[in-house]
């Protein structure tokens, strides 16, 4: 099996880059962007197998891109990443679809867990 | 203290008026300034203000009345006492000037009507005082002299014929103006008696003087009569103060008076109150023309004069004591009214901190997501970060390139810095309450306070533009209040406008040569008019249910407090702008620094 496409969305790209690279330390084909646009941009026209999204955006919210990830493809896992203070925001995104949601400062063990789960399991993998 | 003891009811009435006393008198006193060293001062300063204005307003008119009175009783007291004695003694005064003028007439119609030759002869001139002594009584002798003095002729029982008199001053005033009376003096046997004299001139020029002795004991005798009683001395006194008729107080004929009974010098007639001895007496003086006699009446008024005295007495006491308990009244309120008042404002300072610190919990507790927010991603960056270099060393195989290593401690020392700028503000702002002054730059202290809130304007997409005019000077101000003042306004705009579309402008501008303004202009949702004037108002919420309406009430507070003003002005559904004035250095409304 090919290596599993993440993508990474954050605007602080530092984080979302990072993440990338550990991800990829760890047999992820993984990548980041730093906007809400770019984000819908790659997974129109890359199709990955599953989608690290923050929650807490500027301009378009995560959940705004959230819905249209979903609307565009409604099978990509999505794990929505978040700060405590929109835990809220967290549950309207699991209502929204999201495949999980994981706390800041994420663990990468766990996320690395969550990934294979998410591209390995009955609904993922769509591609 | 005298106001404890002041029955209750008056309690209220007068701390209203001691209330917009203090109001007139200190101005600016219900603004107070928490921790301001001057406030004993004033409150000192207050209460004399309070006391004398009442002690002037309530004596003025005692002291008035007082004197108003005190001038009726005595006016009213001498004319009880003074105008008896003033008849008594007119009374007298005519008699005697009738009797000198009756004599003094006799004497002049018979030297007009006899030659100086017919009088000469000393038998024609003992038949006129034989005549004289029969019709007028008192006639003693008579004599006629020459205008050299000599005596030409006497009648009478004395051998004084051939007598020469032109060195006497009285033949000299005789000369001059026709008549003389002479005092009073004791002739050979004893008996006193005084001199009248009359001058005639003829139609040849040449003259000569007619001169009678007349008897006192016919004057004393007009001297007296009704009116007189035990309580009243009435007698004659010449130039010399000596007594030309018998007194009942001061002896016989020529016996000296007290110098205080003299007439007062140039007034012929006067009444007044004199002591003799330890006597009170009533004196009339009158003085009887062309003669050297002056009338003195005496009446011992000792009753008259004490029952006086007792009124007097009574009135300055009345007044004293008056006084003295409106002053004890007036010192005891008005303490008593400072204390309540100054308790009052110590109550109020005291909530005022209190609300003034639940705001800036309240603020700090509205801010905290953001400021999670805020600190968790570069704590998030920092994570990836050292987690990434821990998977360099353990998942390859070989150590780290130094570059990457060190680019990766970069990111996490900046990441650090990042955070621990988030906590420095968030510190500087809550960390002090009282006002401390020091140069600020407004723009800059307006990028930290938006600092707090441009996470949440990017995550809303709302749009906030700072502009600032060339040359803003510096203002001396609080800091910390400051940041607390536009972090208030700023949400409030923030929480005003729509996501996307919203927009905040800061304006910072010159007003006039010491003040500075800061406008914020929000075009969210306005406010309603009616409302427009209430919104500064404690505990005024159109925030149901989240706001605690204490916000732009200690906003407005706090700016008062730096010496500023603070507007609103609004368009419903367009627009609204909050207008901040702040001096460049602060102003008297700042008290002392006690923080």
């Amino acid at each position: 099996m090919a290596e599993p496409r993440i993508l990474i969305v954050d605007d602080e790209g530092d984080l979302a880059f990072t993440l990338a690279e550990r991800l990829q330390l760890r047999g992820f084909s993984a990548r980041g962007v730093t906007s809400g646009e770019a984000a819908i941009e790659v997974v129109q026209h890359e199709s990955p197998d599953a989608v690290v999204l923050d929650v807490k955006m500027p301009g378009t919210g995560g959940l705004s891109v959230l819905r249209t990830l979903k609307s565009l493809r409604p099978h990509l896992p999505v794990i929505l990443v978040t700060g405590h203070g929109s835990r809220e925001n967290a549950v309207e995104g699991m209502r929204l679809g999201a495949f999980r949601y994981l706390m800041k400062p994420v663990q990468i063990e766990e996320l690395v867990a969550l990934l294979h789960e998410a591209t390995r399991g009955p609904g993922g993998g769509d591609g | 203290m005298v106001g404890e003891g002041t029955p209750g009811g008056i309690l209220p009435l007068r701390q209203r008026f001691l209330r917009s006393l203090k109001n007139l008198f200190v101005a600016g006193a219900d603004d107070f300034q928490p921790g301001s060293g001057g406030q004993e001062r004033r409150y000192h300063v207050l209460r004399r203000y309070v006391v004398l204005s009442t002690a002037v307003v309530s004596l003025a008119p005692l002291l008035f009345a007082t004197l108003l009175s005190y001038h009726q009783y005595e006016k009213t007291y001498r004319t009880e006492l003074f105008n008896p004695i003033a008849r008594l003694t007119a009374t007298t005064k005519q008699t005697i000037d009738f009797f000198l003028a009756e004599r003094r007439s006799a004497l002049e119609m018979i030297v007009r009507d006899k030659s100086f030759e017919e009088l000469s002869d000393p038998a024609e001139l003992k038949r006129v005082l034989a005549n004289l002594a029969s019709s007028f009584g008192g006639f003693v002798d008579l004599g006629v002299l020459d205008a050299s003095g000599h005596q030409r002729a006497y009648a009478g029982p004395y051998e004084l014929s051939g007598k020469r008199y032109a060195d006497q001053p009285w033949f000299s005033e005789v000369r001059q103006r026709g008549v003389h009376v002479s005092s009073v003096f004791l002739g050979h046997r004893g008996i006193p008696h005084f001199v009248i004299a009359v001058k005639h001139e003829d139609a040849g020029g040449t003259w000569h003087v007619l001169r009678a002795t007349i008897d006192s004991e016919e004057l004393n005798r007009r001297i007296g009569g009704p009116g007189v009683d035990d309580y009243t001395d009435i007698f004659l006194v010449n130039d010399e103060g000596l007594l030309q008729s018998p007194s009942r107080l001061f002896g016989s004929v020529l016996q000296a008076v007290p110098p205080s009974l003299l007439p007062p010098p140039a007034e012929t007639a006067s009444v007044s109150l004199r002591t003799v001895g330890d006597e009170p007496f009533v004196v009339g003086h009158a003085s009887i023309e062309k003669s050297p006699f002056t009338l003195v009446l005496l009446h011992r008024s000792r009753e008259q004069v004490e029952t006086w005295q007792a009124i007097r007495g009574e009135l300055i006491l009345f007044f004293c004591v008056s006084v003295v308990l409106i002053l004890s009244v007036i010192w005891g309120g008005s303490t008593y009214m400072v204390k309540r008042v100054r308790d009052a404002d110590r109550r109020r300072e005291a909530s005022l901190h209190e609300v003034e610190y639940t705001n800036k919990m309240a603020t700090i507790g509205r801010l905290a997501a953001g400021v999670a927010h805020e600190i968790n991603n570069p704590l998030a960056i920092i994570n990836e970060k050292a987690g990434l270099l821990l998977d360099l060393i353990a998942m390859t195989g070989e150590p780290p390139r130094r570059e990457k290593v060190s680019e990766l401690a970069t990111a996490i020392i900046s990441s650090v810095e990042r955070a621990s700028r988030v906590t420095h503000r968030l510190l500087g702002f809550s960390r002090h309450l009282d006002v401390r002054f020091e140069p600020i730059a407004l723009p800059e202290l307006i990028r930290e306070v938006l600092g707090f809130l441009e996470r949440e304007a990017s995550y809303r997409n709302v749009e906030v533009v700072v502009t600032s005019e060339e040359g803003v000077p510096e203002i001396k101000s609080d800091r910390g209040q400051l940041q607390q003042v536009f972090l208030n306004i700023i949400n409030n705009a923030l929480a005003a406008v729509q996501d996307n579309v919203g927009r905040i402008e800061i304006a910072i501008r010159r007003a006039g040569i010491a003040s500075v303004q800061v406008l914020v202009t929000d075009n969210g949702v306005g406010i309603e008019k009616a409302n427009l004037t209430k919104i500064f108002e404690p505990f005024f919420t159109t925030k149901k249910g989240y706001g605690t309406g204490l916000g732009l009430s200690v906003t407005y507070g706090i700016v008062q407090k730096l010496g500023g003003t603070i507007t609103v002005d609004s368009v419903l559904g367009h627009w609204t702008t909050f207008t901040v004035t702040l001096p460049t250095t602060p102003t008297t409304r700042q008290g002392g620094n006690d923080g």
